[in-house]
């Protein structure tokens, strides 16, 4: 219901804002093709996710209507369409959920590598495990989960790893993203993130109770707000979320670290959904997000790291964003990291155990 | 009385044609999903927790009251039952003073004052509750500027606030129905328990609140039932102190790792719960009579 409210908040923006439409500091040299003019396009995506321009410029070269929604979690958007696709025409699902959506038939071929502009994309991102081929799905954006704070609640205590978060003095939000927590705590306790181990998960489990005294809300993808709010001094967020607030702030009340014992690694993938209204549009719609200068407003604009090498190539990514090594890790830090990969079998497994971590924790 | 309930066949035939879009409706969007949570609640859940499969178990039930989950209901219980007790204590008299008023325009005030509130959506206002509740609300700004306190009150995301949440949502469904049966109330006959000797206090305990407590037994369910079923307010306010039955139901439901079954299950447990609290409660007031 929230996100519903959110969605519709998002929906009034677009249709009441930008009349004007502006083009960055790279005219948009994409074109659209011919014979889409009047359609419609059903986009179902993660909340502050995209370029505000990005859209309506679509619309305009396209000369169709975008209709906009909002998710915060995979979970979520998985569940809309295991109950039937209510005709939405583009989702982006992590690349960790994509082998399950598709093993269930919730995903369209896509023959992502026959787009146009996919040439654009970086040679890590062709043809990922999750996805051989690009069948499915192309990248849209990869980031990680880290750890925010708010300086002057904090103190002198700098934080630098998630054992600081676990006894942080005051009050920390988590993270609405079950297999990201029950994977840090699994790589803390020295297992494989992606364990089919029931007792290994309980563990995590465990672990994670035992350190989540502090923790008042686990956030649904709006940790930021809290750490704005004052709600909590300690965050766990998505790496571009925070900077989306820090670049906006312009102050030096916030910072956002990469723990030390590691953490998630995320890509997120544009795909088109089982039952779209529109795939042909879907797809033009998927072309045109991996534009580089389109690609590289989203990047610019929501602080995420862009898969598109065209783009940093070109240097249309802002130096401020591509030098940040929390936006784009070294090579030493990745290796640290670890990829979710979700499996039908210990799906339960894990919402059972996340269950009942969130009944436990705090109260 | 009991002469003008003589009614003629043809009548019958009209009152059962009147009564079928009731029917219709308790059948359809009563009776039929909860025959479908019912069955849903015996069956294993299919592949993602989506919908039901054979073979048929009990393990639902086994989960509901068994070990974590059970502890959401014992919460729950808590929570509305606090917010319940809250309600009346403000509501009773609130009602009274707002019946008792000598000029009727201010009681229509009084009962507009009441009811203002429905005027804005419910998930605005919680939303609402937020901001004031909230570390930089306005509460946190007057402690603070008056001395009384060092730092910021966590008010937000603990159960206190999802029971503030609760109080100030359902307190009209308090007020009203005790309003109605204090506005029929007699007052001569306060009169007259004074005239047979009996002081203030044992007019209130033997007369007004007899004849009131319709209202207040109304007033009551009105209150506990959607209280322990609450899942935005505790959702928006809570945080991790205050998960309620609500927010544990709809995790079951939302898909990916979901559990229809469990869900079913712990949402038959907590209608059971909710039916005998309110079949002991009218025993215990017909009783009280």
């Amino acid at each position: 219901m929230r996100n519903l409210f959110v969605g519709l908040l998002v929906m009034c923006l677009f249709v009441l804002g930008f009349g004007v439409i502006t083009v960055g500091a790279q005219e948009v040299t994409w074109t659209c093709p011919e014979g889409f003019e009047g359609q419609e396009l059903n986009i179902f995506n993660w909340a502050t996710y995209i370029d505000e321009e990005a859209i309506p410029r679509f619309e305009e070269l396209c000369g169709v209507t975008i209709n906009y929604t909002t998710y915060s979690s995979n979970e979520e958007m998985i569940a809309r369409l295991r109950q039937g696709n209510p005709g939405f025409d583009i989702v982006v699902p992590s690349g960790a959920v994509i082998p399950v959506m598709v093993a269930d038939g919730l995903l369209e071929e896509l023959d992502g590598q026959d787009l146009p502009n996919f040439v654009h994309v970086a040679e890590q991102f062709v043809d990922p495990d999750y996805d051989p081929g690009n069948t499915y799905t192309v990248p849209y954006q990869w980031g990680t989960v880290g750890i925010a704070y708010n300086k002057n609640a904090v103190g002198d205590a700098e934080l630098t790893s998630w054992e600081d978060v676990f006894n942080y003095d005051g009050n920390v939000a988590w993270l609405e993203d079950q297999r990201a927590m029950l994977g840090v705590a699994l790589q803390i306790l020295g297992f494989d993130p992606n364990t089919h181990n029931l007792d290994e998960i309980e563990q995590a489990r465990d672990f994670l109770l035992e350190n989540g005294d502090n923790v008042v809300r686990i956030a649904e993808d709006d940790g930021q707000e809290m750490l704005l709010a004052g709600e909590a001094d300690v965050i766990v967020e998505y790496n571009g979320d925070v900077f989306q607030i820090i670049f906006e702030c312009e102050c030096d009340d916030y910072a956002f670290i990469t723990p030390e014992e590691g953490t998630n690694v995320w890509v997120d993938n544009l795909a088109i959904p089982t039952g779209a209204q529109n795939p042909e549009l879907a797809r033009v719609f998927i072309d045109y997000m991996l534009d580089p200068v389109v690609g590289a407003a989203n990047s610019n604009y929501i602080a995420y790291a862009s898969p598109n090498q065209t783009a940093i190539d070109e240097g249309l990514i802002d130096e401020e964003l591509l030098t940040n090594p929390f936006i784009y890790p070294t090579e030493e830090e990745l290796e640290k990291m670890f990829f979710i990969l979700e499996d039908p079998d210990t799906e339960q497994l894990y919402s059972d155990a996340w269950d009942e971590l969130s009944v436990l924790i705090g109260g | 009385m009991v002469s003008t309930i003589e009614t003629r066949p043809k009548k019958k035939t009209h009152g059962l044609l009147l009564a079928l879009p009731g029917i219709f409706w308790l059948v359809f969007f009563f009776m039929l999903p909860l025959i479908i949570i019912l069955a849903l609640s015996i069956m294993t859940p299919s592949r993602g927790g989506i919908g039901g499969d054979v073979p048929l178990t009990l393990d639902n039930y086994d989960d509901a009251f068994g070990g974590v989950y059970f502890r959401v209901i014992e919460q729950s219980l808590i929570t509305a039952l606090t917010t319940t007790v809250i309600c009346l204590i403000i509501g009773y008299p609130l009602a009274f003073f707002i019946a008792t008023q000598k000029r009727p325009f201010m009681k229509q005030m009084g009962l507009f004052l009441v009811i203002l509130p429905f005027w804005t959506n419910f998930l605005v206002r919680t939303y609402a509750m937020r901001t004031i509740l909230g570390q930089q609300g306005p509460i946190n700004a007057v402690l603070l500027n008056l001395g009384l306190i060092d730092e910021p009150v966590r008010m937000l995301n603990t159960q206190y606030a999802v029971i503030a949440g609760l109080v100030y949502g359902f307190l009209p469904f308090m007020v009203l129905p005790i309003y109605a049966t204090v506005e029929k109330f007699n007052f001569s006959l306060v009169e007259a328990a004074h005239d047979l000797g009996a002081n203030d206090w044992h007019a209130f305990r033997r007369v007004i609140l007899p004849l009131t407590l319709p209202g207040v037994v109304a007033g009551v369910l009105l209150v506990f039932i959607p209280s322990i079923g609450a899942f935005v307010t505790p959702d928006l306010l809570g945080g991790t102190d205050g998960f309620m039955l609500g927010n544990l139901i709809q995790r079951q439901f939302r898909g990916s790792g979901g559990n229809w079954p469990r869900g079913s299950a712990i949402s038959i447990v907590m209608m059971v719960l909710v039916s005998a609290s309110v079949f002991i409660y009218l025993r215990w007031g017909e009783r009280e009579d």
